[in-house]
């Protein structure tokens, strides 16, 4: 069953045709991953699905639900969590603080005026909060200030915070950009993890070929703006569009 | 304890005993002495004190948490003020009903002036809660004048009907803001040694509600609610990407604030029953501004601090006058004396702004977290010399 079906998406920024035509099928608990050069409009197809941008045309359905004309937060509460490429975190808190602000979001919704129950009474809350950021190795740090940390760390709170929503859909944009080797590969271990044992259906932008064909079931290929390709991993390395859209043999 | 945490409750316990004492540190000087006259505890400056407190505690759980920048909160304050004194007029001279019901009525108006404005952020936010609250201040002084009484204010008369307890005492007198009848102005003064200190109705009654005010921001600040309005100021977007709408938590943090304001309204017109139009205007808007950032703007006893030093300075610097001056500087030669007195002279007195002005650059510069972010941070420096020596 198809989790996340886009048919027919345009996107135009003035004279750039960012996305024309994009369709694609995300099959329900799978990886796929969206590849493509730079500027070939991965994460202009990325913000059409939470809300920051509005396709020209074109629909983007989510379990048979439209995921266009509503606002972020609705979006989210759908079950669609975005993590960012370049870290969106709340720079003034504590890393629990940002992690427990999603999982608080999970289970109140939009709005809950909780003004009177201490926080350190949310010991379920807290928990869960502490549950992620061990699985991504983040436990000695969860009283640090969110701005205080490395990018790599920034990265990893970000997905932490997308995790710790159980979402049905999970969008990770460059996920491991910017983090060593071994925090790279404790970041697939983590996400291979979870798609295996909760069935997520994740869709991951990623440069690092690395981390795509460890983790992905499924890879489209994006080059100015179309999807050129869209197959199994194991076809995609040798498909001779692939090879022309990265190595620029179209002309 | 109270549902708080150790560390928050020794707060609580602090600002109780600052308030509680205050009528006897606030006297620290012997009556009669020289400096008789910076003496603070006097029931209408310590009324004021506290009063403004709770308006700047209110106005930090707005602009501390979230980051929003009202300038139009002395709108609140005034509204709660006009329906204090129509509560005392119409209803009963009692005070319970005024502050209550001008609590009401201001979170009432905060979730009009609020919904609006709120539309907006940054600096749109400010100039739309400004320019309500001048619209309220010009319509309280000329069009609303049945209402508000105009130019000259709204007052407690001695007709007025006051259907709950009877039109006036008997001995013609208008009768006086009382709490179930202890008078609202009533004070005992005790003699010890040559110290004068006094003790006050009112003001023990707008101590209580303090407490009371300051212990319910205790509790929004470590709330989930409170965590949410944090996240507002940090990273509004990334709270929607998050499943949070932030517009329902900062018109709540708006109502909350606006109804702080009206509170400390419905004190002011309790101590004395009188409300004019100039309560609302921009300069008092502008005032609790400069005393949650001098104090420290997202601390929880920073406004309160701030508070109390302007409405000290204003009182005290305000007071001295040339000849003071003159006395002060009379050990000087004749020259230099004169010198001093015509240096000092611009910053005293009427010109007591200045000296404002220039705590506030102070502060400001050398001092970003305020008057409490500068006392950590000494704290911290002091403590942590310490363990390193040892």
């Amino acid at each position: 069953m198809s989790a996340l079906e886009v048919r027919g998406v345009n996107k135009r920024f003035g004279g750039l045709q960012a996305l024309n035509d994009v369709n694609l099928t995300v099959d329900e608990g799978r990886i796929h991953a969206i590849i493509g050069p730079n500027g070939a409009g991965k994460s202009t197809l990325l913000n059409c699905f939470v809300g920051r941008l509005t396709p020209d045309s074109g629909t983007v359905m989510f379990h048979g639900k439209s995921l266009l004309g509503i606002q972020p937060h609705q979006i989210n509460q759908a079950g669609v969590s975005r993590v960012f490429q370049t870290p969106e975190i709340f720079s003034d808190l504590t890393v629990l603080e940002n992690v427990m602000i999603p999982a608080l979001a999970h289970r109140d919704g939009i709005f809950e005026f909780n003004a009177f129950k201490p926080l350190r009474r949310e010991t379920e809350i807290r928990q869960r909060a502490i549950d992620v950021l061990e699985d991504l190795g983040m436990e000695d740090k969860t009283d640090m200030i969110a701005a205080s940390m490395s990018r790599g760390d920034k990265r990893r709170l970000e997905m932490a915070m997308g995790l710790v929503q159980e979402p049905k859909l999970l969008l990770l944009d460059e996920p491991t950009a910017g983090m060593s080797r071994a925090d790279t590969n404790n970041t697939i271990d983590v996400l291979r993890h979870i798609g295996d044992s909760r069935g997520l259906t994740m869709i991951i932008i990623e440069h690092d070929m690395h981390v795509v064909f460890s983790l992905a079931d499924r890879i489209s290929v994006l080059a100015q703006g179309t999807v050129i390709v869209e197959d199994a991993p194991e076809h995609i390395k040798g498909n001779v569009k692939v090879q022309e859209a990265y190595l620029g043999g179209a002309h | 304890m109270l549902g708080l945490s150790r560390n928050d409750f020794l707060l609580l316990l602090f600002v109780l005993v600052l308030v509680a004492a205050a009528p006897i540190f606030l006297n620290p000087f012997p009556e009669g002495s020289e400096f008789a006259q910076f003496n603070a505890g006097y029931p209408d400056l310590m009324q004021r004190f506290v009063i403004f407190g709770i308006f700047a505690i209110g106005f930090n759980i707005l602009f501390g948490l979230t980051g929003y920048l009202s300038f139009g909160h002395a709108a609140f304050l005034g509204a709660g003020s006009y329906a204090g004194v129509w509560m005392l007029k119409l209803l009963t001279i009692n005070v319970i009903p005024a502050i209550v019901v001008s609590t009401i009525v201001a979170g009432i108006f905060s979730v009009i002036i609020g919904y609006i404005s709120l539309r907006r952020s940054g600096i749109y936010f400010s100039i739309l809660t400004l320019a309500f609250a001048q619209m309220s201040f010009a319509l309280a002084a000329s069009v609303l004048t049945p209402i508000t009484g105009g130019e000259t204010g709204l007052q407690t008369a001695l007709h007025d009907p006051r259907i709950l307890d009877g039109a006036s005492d008997g001995a013609g007198n208008i009768p006086a803001p009382s709490l179930f009848g202890l008078e609202m102005k009533q004070s005992w003064q005790v003699n010890v040694g040559d110290w004068l200190w006094t003790f006050n109705v009112g003001y023990y009654l707008s101590a209580f509600v303090l407490l009371i005010a300051f212990y319910i921001a205790i509790r929004i600040f470590r709330s989930p609610f409170g965590m949410m309005l944090k996240a507002v100021k940090s990273n509004n977007q990334r709270l929607s990407y998050t499943g949070i709408s932030p517009r329902p938590y900062t018109l709540a943090a708006f109502v909350i604030s606006g109804m702080y304001a009206g509170l400390a309204g419905g004190l002011m017109v309790a101590m004395d029953p009188l409300a004019g139009a100039e309560r609302m205007q921009w300069t008092a808007s502008g005032e609790v501004v400069l005393m949650t950032i001098l104090g420290g703007v997202g601390t929880l006893v920073g406004p309160v601090l701030g508070a109390g030093l302007i409405k000290y300075f204003e009182n005290i610097f305000s007071k001295i006058n040339d000849n003071l001056l003159h006395q002060w500087f009379a050990f000087m030669p004749d020259g230099i004396e004169d010198f001093m007195v015509t240096i000092i002279h611009p910053f005293v007195g009427k010109g007591w702004h200045l000296t404002l002005g220039l705590m506030f650059m102070l502060v400001v510069v050398f001092l970003p977290g305020g008057l409490v972010g500068g006392l950590s941070g000494l704290y911290r420096r002091v403590f942590q010399r310490r363990s390193k020596a040892q």
